[in-house]
């Protein structure tokens, strides 16, 4: 069932448009994240979805209700920042009270509600500490239960975890993600960080420079990336410039040597250029008797641990490929030829918009 | 962090070796005797003088008649009228000067003048004593221009009101000239400190702006704005120039009684002047000591 | 919340004029000299008067003596402070701020206690001794802002990182100082240096009281025995002080990244 809806939405400073079209139904109770570079829009949509900015051209409707130009105080959204934002002159109980209090529930109501919240985050026994006592997950923590306390239709995350240390980030990540399924709360989550981005969403809309470039699941943004954007942005690529040979049978030369894609390539003129991705996990080293072979000459070998990321250069292509670690044998050296195996399914034309 | 017994222990422990690192513990002490001297001649010893001539008679016996002897009519209403003027000033300068910061900081007018409000006040604050008092005479006194300009235009005598330049009034509106630059020049930093997120958080939690700034705002500023406004008392607590440039000797402040004194005896008593002294230290202290407090707060809260 | 409301601007516009007209009224007082008829006479009558040319001169003077003195005392201070005697701190950040805390009034007072002719320092016996003795108390007027500034400014660079490397390279200390550690918090002193001229220049209190034949008390005299001089020299006054304050933001903007350097 849609619960929050972004209608054409269109934000334009002066001659600048920082976002262009946004079009995005959301089912209540799904985790929805924005992902880009800096400066794409993402944040600047969840700020319109918050009431901080009003959208140029578009509305935005929460359980059909028309939303557009209600004041922030009237939303009943909760937000979290990357700064925390938590009030300085405030405890920890204080800071999670506040929306409560300016609601103006009964002090018991408060009290009962704040305990509660902090259980939730695992932080019962921290209620009298001022911000600038804790570290800055306890302090994200706190500003995640500020933001829930008053049971807020939409929660909104901008950027929540980029001013935290990498192991915190990702044990807060697994804690969001846990505490948004058991409260089945509606979310939107901002982020530059894919890997963010695909462990926690149940759907990811990809933004370059205002625009969306794909929404989909995890799974399809990662594996059926649409556009050469997303393609690069998300995850590690090969791009492969290939030929088109016979486009209704998929068959395609890289470098003068002949494989096939999967699916036809309709459409698409015979001696046409095409770029495909190729994800680095889907080749393997030693050409396999079904799949597609092309051989080349590996000219970097690095060693990362469990894996093992090898370059082959392929005429001007040069591809990478990651290999798991055999105790049992060295990994190849540098001017080794070697032949790659892939199957067709692997193989995406992309475009390139 | 060098350990003073680690570098008293070097010169002894090598002694034919020369001394080629930078000079050691009881050299580096050497280093501050310059400023320990100045100050002790310049600033401590004068005020200890001061201060230790308040408590004895003219022939150098311990006693307390002099600070009782403050207790005179004519010196506690010196006392009390600078105070009056000092705390009409800071508490007019503090909130104009908060007033004009937070326009300027926090809402959206144009932005030049943020930068020329930042340099006026640093010049305006700095713009005191005669020149001051002069500018305010040209201003407001009898011939000035908005005294000539509201009886010529408006039919409307300032004078005739009781109003008077070389009075309370005149000499607080005065004051208010540098106290106001110097509120707007310590609280826009702390204006600054208030994260705009703090707002917005407050709002997606259901706060109006009045509430944001009755519960987060106006606590986080109070202890700068105290303890400004407490700067601002001792600033111009010890003001003289500007008074004497304004009203001579006619206007009975503590910093006028004690130029005179210093200048003719007028209290006929040298150590009487010495108690004059100690009190104004006492007062200036304590609003300063008030002012370090409650800064320190502050910024463990802006951290 | 970028849409500008009506408060605001009355707060600056009620402001401005607070600011302005004294300004404005000065400066068309300072012009009343003739009747019926702007002159810039004031001015020719002050600028031509050799006691304010005299007095001008020496309190530019003692202005630059006190600048040189207080520069050679706070820097290798605030220095050595930073590099060798870092406990020592918060003592001499207190004294610096003490003339904050005890008037101006009390310290000549002090002075001309301690100092007087009969005393065992008898710096106010002679006017050459009583010029050292103005340039000292200037220095403590100054103490406050000019320690800051320049410690400040020492904060921004490390200091014993630099001294070590310039000890490597077999350099002795009064060569750190004055190579190493002076040209690198030249913005902090120039702008306490532009600072302590805007105080020392008008300053009246130690002046009078100490006799000096300086510009405050010139300022002084003239203030009570002419009519519209005074106001030229209000005028004046503010013109330095805001060419002071113009001149701390050209030379406070670090030349290398042309960010203005924090007061």
């Amino acid at each position: 069932m849609t619960f929050l809806v972004l209608d054409g939405l269109q934000k334009i400073y002066g001659t600048h448009q920082v976002v262009q079209r946004f079009d995005l139904s959301v089912e209540r109770g799904e985790f929805i994240s924005f992902l880009g570079s800096s400066g794409c829009g993402k944040t600047t949509t969840l700020r319109m979805v918050a009431g901080f900015e009003t959208p140029t051209v578009g509305t935005i409707r929460v359980d059909g209700r028309d939303v557009t130009q209600l004041a922030p105080n009237q939303r009943k959204v909760g937000m979290v920042f990357q700064s925390y934002a938590l009030f300085p002159n405030m405890t920890v109980a204080q800071n999670v009270a506040f929306g409560l209090k300016v609601a103006g529930k009964s002090p018991a109501e408060i009290k009962t509600r704040v305990g509660e919240m902090l259980e939730l985050i695992k932080l019962p026994k921290l209620a009298d500490r001022y911000p600038y006592q804790m570290s800055g997950g306890q302090q994200q923590r706190v500003a995640l239960a500020r933001a829930i306390a008053t049971k807020p239709q939409i929660l909104l995350l901008d950027e929540p975890l980029s001013a935290l240390d990498a192991k915190i980030r990702v044990s807060l990540r697994d804690d969001i993600r846990t505490l948004q399924r058991e409260l089945g709360i509606t979310t939107i989550y901002v982020t530059h960080d894919q890997e963010e981005a695909l462990s926690m969403s149940d759907r990811i809309v990809v933004m370059s420079e205002g625009r969306m470039e794909q929404v989909g699941t995890p799974f399809e943004i990662y594996n059926r990336p649409a556009t050469r954007f997303v393609a690069s942005f998300v995850g590690h690529l090969n791009l492969l410039k290939a030929t088109v040979v016979a486009p209704s049978e998929g068959r395609i030369t890289v470098n003068g040597q002949a494989i096939r894609t999967a699916a036809a390539l309709n459409g698409v003129p015979v001696g046409a250029p095409l770029t495909l991705a190729l994800r680095p996990e889907a080749i393997r080293i030693g050409a396999s008797e079904t799949g597609n072979r092309l051989d080349g000459t590996i000219s970097d070998v690095a060693f990362l641990g469990a894996i093992v990321r090898i370059r082959v250069q392929v005429g001007d292509n040069r591809l990478s490929l990651d290999t798991f670690n055999n105790p049992g044998s060295p990994p190849p050296a540098r001017g080794e030829a070697v032949h790659l195996g892939f199957s067709p399914e692997d193989l995406h034309s992309v475009s390139d918009a | 962090m060098e350990q003073p017994l680690e570098a008293l222990a070097l010169p002894t422990a090598q002694p034919s070796r020369p001394l080629r690192r930078l000079p050691t513990m009881p050299l580096a002490w050497l280093g501050v005797v310059p400023f320990f001297v100045f100050a002790l001649m310049f600033l401590l010893l004068p005020t200890l003088f001061l201060i230790a001539g308040a408590f004895q008679d003219p022939d150098g016996h311990f006693t307390l008649q002099n600070l009782r002897d403050l207790l005179a009519p004519n010196i506690i209403s010196a006392y009390w009228i600078s105070i009056e003027i000092s705390a009409a000033s800071a508490l007019g300068g503090a909130f104009f000067g908060a007033l004009l910061a937070a326009a300027v900081v926090l809402n959206g007018l144009p932005g030049w003048l943020r930068p020329t409000l930042m340099t006026f006040s640093g010049v305006a604050s700095n713009f005191a004593g005669l020149p001051l008092a002069f500018a305010f005479l040209a201003t407001l006194g009898r011939m000035g221009l908005v005294t000539v300009l509201l009886s010529s235009l408006l039919g409307f005598n300032l004078y005739r009101t009781g109003f008077n330049i070389l009075s309370f009034w005149g000499l607080t509106i005065t004051y208010l000239y540098f106290q106001i630059p110097l509120m707007v020049l310590i609280l826009t930093p702390a204006l600054d400190g208030l994260k705009k997120e703090w707002r917005e958080a407050s709002q997606t939690l259901g706060a109006t702006p009045w509430q944001y700034w009755r519960m987060i705002a106006f606590p986080v500023l109070w202890p700068s704005l105290l303890g400004t406004t407490l700067l601002l008392f001792a600033n111009s607590f010890g003001a003289v120039a500007t008074a004497y440039g304004l009203t001579g000797s006619t206007l009975n402040i503590v910093t006028i009684l004690l130029y005179a004194q210093i200048r003719g005896d007028v209290l006929h008593n040298q150590n009487l002047g010495y108690a004059l002294a100690l009190g104004m230290i006492v007062i200036t202290g304590l609003s300063n000591v008030a002012y370090i407090v409650l800064r320190t707060r502050s910024e463990r809260w802006l951290k | 919340m970028k849409r500008a409301r009506l408060g605001p601007w009355i707060a600056v516009i009620l402001g401005a004029i607070y600011f302005l007209v004294p300004l404005i009224a000065t400066f068309e007082f300072s012009l009343r000299v003739r009747r019926n008829q702007y002159s810039f006479d004031a001015y020719a009558n002050v600028l031509g008067d050799p006691h304010f040319q005299a007095s001008f001169l020496y309190s530019t003077l003692i202005a630059f003596a006190t600048i040189v003195v207080g520069v050679m005392l706070v820097v290798p201070t605030a220095y050595w402070v930073q590099l060798r005697l870092p406990k020592l701190r918060p003592v001499i950040e207190f004294i610096t701020l003490l003339p904050l805390v005890v008037p101006a009034i009390v310290i000549v007072f002090g002075y001309l206690r301690i100092y007087n002719s009969s005393s065992w320092l008898p710096l106010t016996g002679s006017p050459a001794s009583t010029n050292v003795l103005l340039v000292f108390g200037y220095v403590t007027l100054a103490l406050p802002y000019l320690y800051r500034s320049v410690d400040t400014g020492l904060r921004t660079i490390d200091v014993r990182t630099l001294t070590e490397a310039a000890e490597s390279l077999g350099a002795r200390w009064p060569r750190i100082l004055f190579t190493i550690i002076f040209p690198n918090v030249r913005v902090a002193i120039i702008g306490g240096a532009f600072l302590t001229f805007a105080i020392v220049i008008g300053e009246f209190t130690f002046a009078a009281l100490l006799d000096r034949p300086a510009f405050g008390p010139y300022l002084q005299l003239v203030g009570a025995n002419r009519a519209y001089e005074p106001a030229a020299l209000s005028i004046i006054a503010f013109a330095i002080t805001w060419a002071c304050m113009g001149l701390i933001q050209i030379f406070g903007r670090d030349r290398r990244t042309g960010v203005a350097a924090r007061p």
